[in-house]
């Protein structure tokens, strides 16, 4: 099939068919900001950071460009006054809860948000769901997933499935930008399925303190 | 019950139904809706069926058992025929009263209409105002039927338009009527339905759906509870009418789980469409077939938008889904989904029976025909009304309504349910119009109107209705989730004196982003009450702050 023609940012650029905004945008080099975003998952629209403005046929929007497809003579602008607003206060939303996750604070840098604007609650997950989503997509085990609603929806590692099989796996951790899935898991272990975590490592930082004093 | 098998036979059953009935022999009808109910209208039903068999009244009076009237105010209500004598706030005690009169053809005055000022009565359905100033379309068959009992419905002419859409129209011509008519959806938007079925119709694939919302959930909104309650016949035949139209041979009926009574009525009607042959395989001999499942949702309010909606009736939860790809094209199991109000279904028939150009003769210029609205607040008539699009809020509110309770003056309306929008007292003589309502930034949307009075805490308004729709987002994307509850905090802070200067701009952009950002209609929409309050309210949150500083 043959390529769409876009244009983003006045660039021309090329996309082949059934691509993204963002997946465009990224193959040109440039940059667009996101959160939930992972090339192995479904796009998932949730954190809304890849917000681009698009004209088409005269009218201009608000999109998030990882589900938005490409289209013939589509014109996107990835940075504007009300881009920016838009990232710079989710931003600031998020580090209501994450002040102080790397990401977060590369960005805030970026879009001149401020880490003390809205009253905080510290529960360190931004909700992206990267984690659940590698689980249930590309692990096929889901071991973690979201319960609750509305804010006070949050992860959770589900016991029975947690205690087979996250051991050995834990590839979550990585790929979360707060640190949140790794100290969920370790309490849920800590909790459900405690005794399996080896001392050893304990005793040796013990031994090595000691002998430094 | 044999199957009808042909739209004559439908006609012969509905003179035969009629022949069986006297139409000179009363009928008394109590109504069971939501408000009654809670006023225990049982228990004066119950009354009713005592009297009439212990007096061995069996032959000379009926006794129907009705969805909502709508004058919910003056619960249990009670409308006794031939010639349709209202009573109100009925007690069991009223009843062997009731009952004399009616069967002496007169009226038993305790219970009938009193004018509070004037005391002027009023008996028949007619010339009370509160529903002297409706036109009763849609909802005005409730008082008539048992909506367990599908002979009261076609008794009335029902399924008439089905027949006649099946064996007179083609598919083309029935969505042309529609679209003539200029049939706006009901659920909100106020977009054209004929211009939704055609792109259904249009999209590619075989398979497609046909789906009632009745996933009404806010407070201030009633209506559609008492329609699809009330009379899930009117509800079902526009459907069918509408499959038939699009060719969709699956609908489904999404409504909630925790409304006993309605579940009851819709579950008795699928039976009854299905034993009668007007649902199921070759509907009146025609050939086209439909199979209509009922849904339940799963507790919470964004079960209700479209995308989310049809997730959850694909078994999953139910979460908006982020493609650009309108439901109508591909929605449940991605196949072509055509998602309607039960309002704008219980308006299909009559637009098949009576014809678009009747139908475009109701009205205001670009809002056709009538709308149901849920009034309550500080009113002194709160109920379910329906009007021409294009009446006077100024109508509603006073002629209807009876104005503001305890005699108080009208501070502002509240318009459209959680995310609709407050109006000052000085805009009421706006009209009921989906595009003048959205200007002024009180769209339709849900259809409640709440009046408050000169009393109210409009801080408080906006709080009340974050604090619903907080607790009602599912919490997929930033913006809604952490932006409804940071105006939340801010919200409750101003309201508890604790508003500091620069909340006012933290809350713009709140709701800026929200609203730009939000992945589905809930969160893009849930920011409206508060900008409404910006808009019209400013002083009133100012003043509220500074005062807040001060007495810190």
């Amino acid at each position: 099939m043959s390529e769409t023609i876009l244009r983003i940012d006045g660039k021309e650029v090329s996309a082949s068919p059934g691509m993204t905004v963002l997946d465009a945008a990224r193959r040109a080099g440039i940059d667009v900001p996101t959160l939930c975003h992972h090339e192995k998952l479904e796009a998932y629209g949730g954190c809304r950071l890849c917000m681009v403005e698009v004209e088409s046929r005269g009218k201009t929007s608000y999109v998030v460009s990882c589900t938005y497809p490409v289209e013939k003579d589509l014109v996107v602008r990835t940075r504007s006054e009300r881009v920016d607003k838009i990232r710079r206060v989710i931003v600031e939303e998020l580090m209501a809860h994450a002040p102080d996750a790397p990401e977060l604070v590369r960005l805030a840098a970026e879009y001149g948000a401020d880490r003390n604007r809205f009253e905080k609650e510290a529960i360190f997950c931004v909700m992206c769901g990267l984690c659940v989503r590698y689980c249930a997509e590309v692990k096929q085990e889901d071991a973690v997933g979201f319960i609750e609603n509305g804010p006070r929806r949050e992860i959770s590692f589900i016991p029975e499935r947690a205690a087979k099989v996250c051991w050995d796996c834990q590839e979550c951790f990585a790929i979360c930008p707060t640190s949140y899935a790794q100290a969920a898991y370790m309490l849920t272990e800590a909790l459900a399925f405690p005794g399996r975590r080896k001392p050893d490592l304990a005793k040796k930082v013990f031994r090595v303190a000691k002998a430094a004093s | 019950m044999l199957k009808l098998e042909s739209s004559a036979a439908l006609q012969n059953l509905r003179t035969d139904i009629l022949a069986r009935r006297d139409p000179a022999r009363p009928c008394i009808a109590v109504c069971a809706g939501a408000a009654c109910d809670g006023l225990d209208s049982v228990a004066v039903a119950s009354a009713f069926r005592t009297e009439i068999a212990e007096r061995g009244l069996e032959a000379r009076l009926d006794l129907r058992v009705t969805g909502c009237h709508g004058y919910c105010e003056k619960g249990p209500n009670v409308v006794a025929g031939p010639d349709d004598v209202c009573y109100f706030e009925v007690t069991p005690e009223d009843v062997p009263g009731i009952v004399a009169a009616t069967l002496e053809g007169g009226v038993f005055e305790d219970r009938v209409h009193k004018d509070p000022l004037t005391g002027a009565r009023a008996v028949h359905m007619n010339e009370v105002p509160f529903y002297m100033h409706q036109t009763r379309l849609i909802i005005g068959d409730n008082p008539k039927i048992d909506p367990m009992n599908i002979e009261d419905y076609i008794a009335l002419g029902g399924y008439g338009a089905l027949a006649k859409a099946l064996s007179t129209m083609t598919p083309d011509q029935v969505l042309d009527e529609v679209k003539r008519a200029n049939l706006r959806g009901r659920g909100g938007g106020g977009f054209p339905a004929g211009s939704k079925w055609e792109t259904t119709k249009n999209a590619p694939d075989e398979t497609k759906y046909v789906i009632v919302n009745g996933h009404e959930g806010e407070s201030a909104a009633f209506m559609d509870r008492a329609m699809l309650t009330g009379n899930p016949h009117k509800v079902l035949e526009g459907l069918i009418i509408g499959a038939y139209a699009i060719g969709a041979r699956k609908g489904f009926i999404y409504t909630r789980h925790d409304a006993p009574r309605l579940v009851e009525h819709v579950k008795a009607a699928l039976a009854q469409a299905r034993e009668y042959g007007l649902l199921g395989d070759n509907i009146l001999g025609s050939g086209f077939s439909l199979e209509v499942e009922l849904h339940f949702d799963v507790g919470i309010f964004v079960s209700g938008e479209s995308s989310a909606l049809m997730r959850s009736i694909e078994g999953n939860p139910p979460e908006p889904r982020p493609k650009y790809i309108r439901t109508s094209v591909q929605g449940i199991w991605d196949k072509p989904s055509n998602l309607n109000n039960v309002e704008t279904w219980a308006n299909v028939p009559q637009i098949i029976a009576r014809g678009a150009d009747w139908f475009t003769g109701i009205g205001s210029p670009k809002s056709k025909g009538t709308k149901l609205v849920s009034l309550s607040g500080h009113v002194v008539n709160s109920g379910i009304v329906e009007v021409s699009m294009g009446t006077p809020l100024r109508t509603l509110i006073f002629d209807i309504g009876g104005g503001v309770r305890d005699g108080k003056g009208l501070k502002a309306v509240h318009f459209g349910g959680a995310m609709g929008g407050s109006l000052p007292a000085n805009l009421i003589d706006a009209t009921l119009d989906f595009d003048e309502m959205s200007k002024l930034g009180a769209p339709i949307g849900a259809g409640g109107l709440l009046v408050m009075d000169e009393d109210t805490d409009m801080v408080e308004v906006a709080r009340y209705l974050l604090d619903f729709l907080v607790k009602e987002s599912c919490g997929k994307c930033v913006p809604c989730r952490e932006g409804m509850w940071q105006m939340l905090k801010i919200l409750t802070n101003i309201a508890d004196g604790m508003g500091k200067k620069f909340d006012l701009d933290r809350l713009a952009d709140l709701a800026e982003v929200t609203s730009l950002g939000s992945l589905c209609a809930l969160g893009k929409t849930s920011s409206d009450p508060l900008k409404s309050m910006l808009r019209y309210f400013k002083d009133e949150y100012e003043t509220r702050i500074a005062a807040g500083r001060q007495g810190q």
